[in-house]
């Protein structure tokens, strides 16, 4: 059968007779690997750009149009040691691009404007004390005008447009008080200039908005760089299928460009992108990933398979129902709404802070010219006073107060190897205090493992390794690994659903079902553990058996303990058997657990433990933890787990450990305990200043020290966040 | 004083001339990989290219 690969759905014009592909990398972290990729790529001919974004971890190509083909870029990576794969921009990324851009351009025009109209206020305010004339005063305050108002016009869009968002929801957000401060200080501040008065507040206005700005930007950029390498991990993960394209020829095509009534072919070994149904074909799936069963399943002509199975044992031939997105179970979608749309009422310690803190600044400054009234201030001496009142206590420090910490917090976490997914995250995972653990995949490895490898002689297993380098089935593949085999055996054969023969010096070598190398008697004794997979090795008259499965998580037991030291309680949710489920418990000495759960009993458990108040944290990695994961107060997920359970957890941990867990809680307790602080301290600096402002003597330049004094105490106070996390304990 | 009206104008206009370099960088990509902007600054010169690089 012919195989091609096709890479043209990745593939873009980029200008006259260019063409233009992103690649996401793997492993480039320094700049001699950026030198030596750019090198090697540009030696191709016909190459026009080739350039590595190191913070992304991505390969820009372009190239004459119709000279090369995609693929070699991928091959010459390979040759130069790096795994490349074909990147498409994800429509969220590209907004968040975008976003990112605009705030760090408000940014630009709101640092300009500050800098210049400060160099404005400095001479006023010397002058006031000193000799300066009335009409050089007015002179500039108007020119600080001219900078302040367009410069706040266009960087303040950000916060107008989600006040009035907000306004127009009949609800209130940080950014309400933020535009009625700078809009208030704005207006009054060309009254007053009009009636040539001593005091203007363009300074404090504008710089306001830069400091905010400052905290937007953070916010938003530890976003976008989450949202890339979740876009990379996604591209890593390499979700094609093998299309036909004719009726002996497949390609090898993105999911992406898959549409329903295409038929695509599934080798042994093999995970399935795409939901279908077999039309030809005999073979074993495994179906963990998507309802947590770790026995095989037979498919045959008619069978339904789901994205995230894994072909065992036979190739098939699938008949595609539905395109990439829509790859799923009915019953996980419904499921999987309903949680989300609950969840979507969890509301942000920014916005429970400015809820309480709006209505009590609006109502001290609208006191504060009352008081004044009655005192026996003019109208105007009065508003100008509240007007002040409102500068003061313009949340500013408040808008740096939690940004600041979730980018050092979430730099921190990225170095544990932690990528957070929503933005709120780290305030919930704060509060967690009850962990339920999913056991396929999450609990333990997702990969199999050889579990008696002592026992056989190291010759024997390395014969076996190299044999079972000819197979395709992830049995064998894990006792290759677990040989740390490279060099197969030639002449091998592999006779599909039984295992691999092949005869070295007159000696036949068989690795399979223990009924295909006549094993069967050894299996007897050894037939113990539920979990395992048994395989059987002979040379000759010599018979071997091999246990395989999946092993716990090395430190997995490690993990569980330092959860118990913190005072969180744990348990099992497992939609796999009985006997399984019990044998990990055991092992990690968890005493509460439950088997053959379904993803509605498994939501069940949640609501019910949510009722006696627990916060939750689920971490699972199966498309059947989906809907809980979404419904627990905050959700894990390991990379290797299902697309959907990845994009519906608020955390995603890398690597094998599962120490990510541990460090993710202590981080995100740390940072909690940081915002809370920064939070008081901006409440604490305006009680300080709240008095000074309603006695009236505020003048611009108290308003500008106390505002960069505060925002800049905030911010160094967030960097506390950035000492190192300890080692699990 | 009357040389307020030659420096005040200068001094935007030197404020200005920053936010438009500013915005000329940002549009022209320079901050989209901070990391590998850090290292190319001490990597070896590349053998020179026919076209120079642009994103």
């Amino acid at each position: 059968m012919h195989v091609t690969r096709d890479f043209s759905h990745y593939v873009r014009t980029a200008g006259e007779g260019v063409q233009h592909i992103d690649l996401a990398v793997e492993g480039v972290h320094c700049a001699g690997c950026m030198a030596k990729i750019e090198r090697g790529l540009s030696a191709i001919p016909d190459v026009t750009l080739a350039r590595v974004n190191l913070t992304d971890r991505r390969v820009a190509l372009e190239w004459k149009a119709g000279t090369l083909d995609p693929g070699r870029f991928i091959d010459r990576l390979e040759e130069l040691g790096y795994k490349a794969y074909p990147f498409e921009t994800e429509s969220a990324e590209v907004a968040e691009v975008a976003e990112s851009r605009f705030l760090l351009r408000c940014l630009g025009v709101a640092a300009f404007a500050t800098m210049n109209v400060m160099m404005l206020s400095i001479p006023v305010w010397s002058g006031n004390v000193s000799d300066m004339l009335p009409e050089q005063r007015d002179f500039f305050h108007w020119l600080s005008a001219l900078i302040a108002l367009p410069a706040a016009a266009y960087a303040g869009q950000p916060f107008f447009r989600s006040a009035w968002r907000a306004l127009s929801a009949k609800t209130t957000n940080m950014d309400v008080p933020i535009s009625i401060g700078v809009i208030l200080a704005l207006g009054m501040s060309v009254v007053e200039t009009i009636h040539h008065a001593e005091h203007a507040y363009f300074d404090a206005a504008i710089m306001l908005l830069t400091f905010l700005l400052v905290g937007r930007f953070l916010d938003q950029n530890m976003r976008r760089r989450t949202r890339a390498v979740a876009g990379n991990l996604a591209a890593l993960k390499a979700e094609t299928a093998a299309k036909f394209v004719g009726p002996d020829e497949i390609s090898q095509v993105p999911v992406a460009a898959i549409h329903p009534g295409d038929i695509v072919l599934l080798r042994p070994g093999e995970r399935c992108a795409v939901d279908g149904t077999v039309i030809e074909g005999r073979s074993e799936i495994d179906q963990s990933l998507i309802t947590g069963e770790t026995l095989y399943v037979t498919a045959e002509q008619g069978t339904p398979v789901y994205a995230g199975s894994m072909n065992i044992s036979g190739t098939l031939r699938v008949r595609v129902s539905a395109a990439s997105e829509a790859t799923l179970l009915a019953e996980i979608t419904r499921l999987l709404d309903n949680a989300l749309a609950a969840r979507s009422r969890y509301m942000r310690l920014a916005d429970r802070a400015s809820r309480l803190y709006a209505p009590v600044v609006h109502a001290t400054a609208f006191i504060t010219i009352l008081g004044w009234v009655v005192a026996g201030a003019s109208w105007h001496d009065a508003i100008v006073t509240g007007v002040a009142v409102l500068i003061i206590t313009c949340p500013c420090a408040l808008g740096l107060a939690i940004p600041t910490v979730q980018t050092i917090a979430s730099g921190a976490m990225f170095k544990s190897g932690v990528l957070l997914n929503s933005g709120d995250a780290i305030e919930r995972l704060a509060e967690a205090d009850h962990v339920i653990f999913d056991k396929t995949g999450t609990l333990t490895l997702p990969d199999l493992e050889v579990m008696n490898a002592a026992d056989i002689p190291a010759d024997i297993f390395d014969l076996a390794g190299r044999l079972a380098l000819s197979s395709h089935h992830p049995v064998a593949a894990a006792v290759a690994q677990a040989a740390g085999a490279r060099s197969p055996i030639v002449g091998a054969v592999e006779e599909p659903g039984q295992g691999v023969r092949a005869t070295v010096d007159g000696v036949e070598l068989r690795l399979g079902r223990p009924s295909f190398c006549g094993a069967e008697a050894l299996v007897e004794g050894v037939m113990v553990d539920p979990e395992a997979s048994i395989v059987a090795f002979s040379k000759g008259t010599e018979k071997f058996v091999l246990s395989v499965r999946q092993g716990l998580r090395p430190d997995a037991q490690a993990v569980i303990a330092a959860l118990k030291a913190r005072k969180i309680g744990i348990e099992i949710l497992s939609g796999d058997r009985e006997p399984a489920v019990k044998a990990a418990a055991h092992a990690l000495g968890v005493p509460e657990w439950r088997a053959g759960v379904t993803p509605a009993d498994k939501i069940a458990r949640i609501e019910e433990l949510k009722q006696r108040g627990a916060k939750v944290l689920m971490v699972g990695d199966g498309m059947n933890d989906a809907p809980s994961l979404a419904a627990a107060h905050v959700s894990m997920s390991p990379i290797s787990a299902a697309h959907l359970s990845q994009a519906t957890a608020d955390l995603v941990f890398l690597g094998r450990p599962l120490a990510p867990v541990v460090a993710a809680i202590d981080a995100s307790r740390k940072a909690l305990h940081l915002m809370r602080q920064n939070l008081w301290l901006a409440i604490g600096y305006n009680v300080l200043a709240v008095p000074v402002a309603i006695s009236g003597i505020v003048t611009p330049l108290i308003a500008a020290a106390a505002m960069s004094g505060s925002s800049i105490l905030v911010m160094l106070n967030s960097l506390r966040a950035r000492s190192k996390s300890r080692e699990i304990a | 004083m009357e040389i307020l009206v030659i420096l005040v104008p200068l001094a935007l206009m030197l404020g200005g001339a920053g936010l438009v370099a500013f915005l000329w960088s940002l549009r022209s990509g320079q901050y989209d990989d901070l990391d590998g902007a850090a290292w190319r600054a001490i990597a070896d010169d590349e053998p020179p290219q026919e076209a120079p690089v642009k994103r």
